[in-house]
């Protein structure tokens, strides 16, 4: 039987801040806009946004977008495109006061101005003190934006397919990109969404590793959609951990604890940040942090029964500073940690946060490729949000900075995509062998007999990436991590389902991720254990410098051979002077 | 079985948040006391999923409760069940 089809204009795979964003900007203009979303919209990611989004507002202390795009160019440890970095950070500003306009409200000032709250990484004047550039909803930013855009694509009659799965890209045989294949959870019925232009805005990976931040739908659908047509991902080695995740459980216990006066202890009680970073200690950055926990582990000094982690003790702050001030992280650390913080310290274990990587762009949201004297776009496919990298992060991601590149390349997306669809006003004649190419992964999981579960093999996965692409990084580590994942290659292919019903069936939708994750999680392993050198969130002790001279450019992963591609860094901004390189001490 | 109740199939994706501490909670309670649980007392679950993240997780985690005892006393129940777990 003919699978069903729909057409509209666009189609948006993605009802995050990024999707929503490129939504509202198209379906205010009269295009028919389809958004797609395996959870229903304000169940996001972007939900979990506590913290806020950068823009240089200068409401509470003096500001300017160029010292944004310093301390981001910093942050990025010079690997970000600094065309792109001078561009997000202009268009902050206009981005919070169109989320303002859209509804979303942010904390103020007495006088009515937005409130901007200080966070890591902002500085006054190329580096001097601290800034103030942070705005937020209360603590609830990430909802306050999903939620205002989400009521704004209603009223400008965005057609939302909510709780439907995107499978697989339509690209057909001169490269075009039709659509997607999607399937209802609801019924598991696939559809054929035919699109003149299709927007990956999925989000994160963070799933891939076994301790993470994620929310379990972030499992890099996109990026490996993405993959197995053939686009390469950029720079999936670059990958914020963050030092203190509740250990085997992942969740934050947030910098704050620790500027509180909480303190990291190893199994001799310890206070071991003391060697590592003799000023900073426990308030180190999150690499430092981070990279100090795993040596710690590596030799011996690690706590519990399997000398697995870290104690994080904030007990001597007494019972009433850890009510008041600190509630949430007693809650969750009873919760999941079954431990009082109150009266014993939390087991903590760096816990994979944010991808720097994803599917390369320009800043207008265009896919690009490498061709044989530069890149060409691929047409019709666009990304935004963390699933896409504009390459405004680099190696390391400062705080606040991901929202922002959400909202901007959000709607940067959503106006070329108005444009393309102008230039490109028909649909294309889909070919049933696009069609069965993308069928594939959906059949495969159809088949019967005995084989590994699905879950059995997630946790391999995700055991594998940590021990072996995590913070971690050596030559010899790594290349066994690439050995157990090609191990891990047949397990896959070998695995079956165990229910084939069709009426939400989440183990299918499950089978569908892990293909996703493998695909993605492959990616990353092989563009770390390629790059020698350490720089941002890649440290590697065996190449324990940064190397300008030859590692300054992106990389590129495609998933036919494991191929490896690079392709220079960006050094010059759009208007003002490149910010050269130089060490990044904070 | 209440024919007004969603199943559990249902329920299981209704657990799946854009949060990881109420994925956790969450799909533990779905998974081990749902079942035992009376017609009212599986509704009211039904209702909690229905209330958004921030709430929930205020609720959870922060230092709110919901005005409605019976919320109050599901949300007990649910965090005793991810101790448990
Ligand atoms: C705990 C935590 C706190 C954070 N706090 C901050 C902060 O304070 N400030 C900041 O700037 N950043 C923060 N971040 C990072 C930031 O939240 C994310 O990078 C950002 O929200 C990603 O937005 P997005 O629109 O790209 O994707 P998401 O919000 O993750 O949305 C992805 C969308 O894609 C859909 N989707 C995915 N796969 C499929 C598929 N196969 N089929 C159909 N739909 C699919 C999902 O349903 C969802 O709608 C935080 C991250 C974490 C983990």
């Amino acid at each position: 039987m003919p699978l069903a089809r729909r057409r509209f204009d666009t189609l948006i795979i993605g009802a995050g801040g990024a999707g929503l964003n490129a939504a509202l900007q198209l379906a205010d203009s009269g295009l028919g806009v389809a958004v797609v979303s395996k959870v229903f919209p304000t169940r996001s990611h972007t939900v979990a946004a506590q913290g806020g989004v950068n823009a240089a507002l200068a409401n509470v202390l003096p500001d300017n977008w160029h010292w944004h795009m310093f301390d981001t160019v910093k942050g990025s440890d010079y690997l970000g495109d600094q065309d792109a970095i001078e561009f997000m950070c202009r268009e902050a500003i206009p981005t919070v006061y169109e989320l303002e306009h859209a509804g979303v409200p942010f904390s103020r000032l007495p006088d009515g101005r937005i409130y901007q709250r200080k966070f890591g990484g902002q500085s006054q004047n190329f580096g001097g003190e601290q800034a103030a550039r942070t705005c937020a909803a209360a603590d609830r930013t990430g909802h306050a934006i999903l939620h205002a855009l989400y009521q704004q694509n209603l009223r400008a009659k965005t057609h939302f397919f909510d709780e439907w799965f995107a499978i697989n890209l339509l690209r057909d045989a001169e490269g075009v990109v039709l659509g997607a294949l999607v399937i209802e959870i609801a019924s598991g019925e696939p559809l054929i969404i035919e699109a003149k232009t299709t927007l990956l805005a999925t989000g994160g990976c963070g799933q891939v590793f076994r301790t993470n931040s994620n929310a379990h739908i972030n499992t890099g659908d996109g990026m490996a959609m993405a993959l197995r047509i053939g686009v390469p991902l950029m720079d999936m080695e670059f990958f914020q951990f963050h030092p203190t995740g509740i250990a085997g459980k992942g969740m934050l216990i947030s910098e704050g604890v620790r500027g509180e006066g909480g303190y990291l202890i190893n199994k001799d009680g310890e206070r071991f940040m003391d060697r590592y970073a003799p000023h900073a200690r426990d308030l180190a950055s999150r690499d430092v942090v981070s990279r100090s926990i795993m040596t710690e582990i590596k030799e011996g000094r690690g706590c519990g029964p399997r000398g697995d982690y870290m104690l994080l003790k904030v007990d001597h702050l007494g019972e009433e500073v850890v009510a008041k001030r600190l509630p949430g992280i007693r809650e969750s650390s009873k919760i999941f940690a079954g431990v009082d913080p109150a009266h014993e310290p939390i087991p903590v274990f760096p816990t994979a946060h944010y991808s720097m990587g994803g599917i390369p762009t320009d800043r207008f949201g265009r896919v690009v490729v490498p061709e044989r004297h530069g890149e060409e776009t691929v047409p019709g496919l666009y990304a935004a949000g963390e699933c896409a990298c504009a390459s405004v992060h680099g190696a390391n991601r400062l705080g606040g900075n991901s929202l922002l590149d959400i909202l901007v390349f959000g709607r940067l997306a959503g106006k070329d995509i108005r444009e393309y669809v102008r230039e490109n006003p028909y649909h294309r004649d889909l070919d049933d062998a696009v069609v069965q190419a993308a069928i594939a992964p959906l059949e495969r999981w159809e088949q019967g007999g005995d084989g590994p579960g699905v879950a059995e093999v997630r946790a391999e996965l995700q055991r594998t990436m940590e021990d072996h692409a995590g913070v971690f990084r050596t030559d010899e580590i790594m290349r066994e991590g690439v050995d157990k994942l090609d191990a891990l290659r047949d397990r896959l292919a070998a695995a079956r389902l165990r229910d084939h019903s069709k009426a939400f069936n989440t183990a299918r939708i499950q089978a569908l991720e892990l293909d996703n994750l493998y695909d993605v999680g492959r990616a990353l392993a092989v563009s770390a254990l390629h790059r020698q050198e350490s720089r941002g969130a890649h440290s590697r002790p065996d190449y324990p410098e940064r190397d300008d001279k030859q590692w300054m450019k992106h990389s590129l992963y495609f998933k036919a051979g494991d191929a490896m591609d690079y392709k220079p860094v960006r050094t010059k901004p759009l208007t003002v002077e490149t910010f050269p390189p130089k060490p990044r001490v904070y | 079985m209440n024919e007004a109740l969603p199943t559990r199939e249902r329920l299981r994706w209704q657990c799946r948040r854009g949060m990881l501490e109420l994925d956790l909670v969450l799909s533990a309670y779905l998974e081990s006391r749902y079942s035992n649980l009376d017609d009212a007392g599986k509704q009211r679950f039904v209702d909690l999923l229905s209330v958004d993240d921030p709430t929930l997780n205020a609720w959870m985690f922060g230092n709110q409760s919901p005005v409605d005892a019976e919320m109050v006393a599901v949300i007990a129940d649910v965090l005793s069940a991810a101790v448990e777990n």
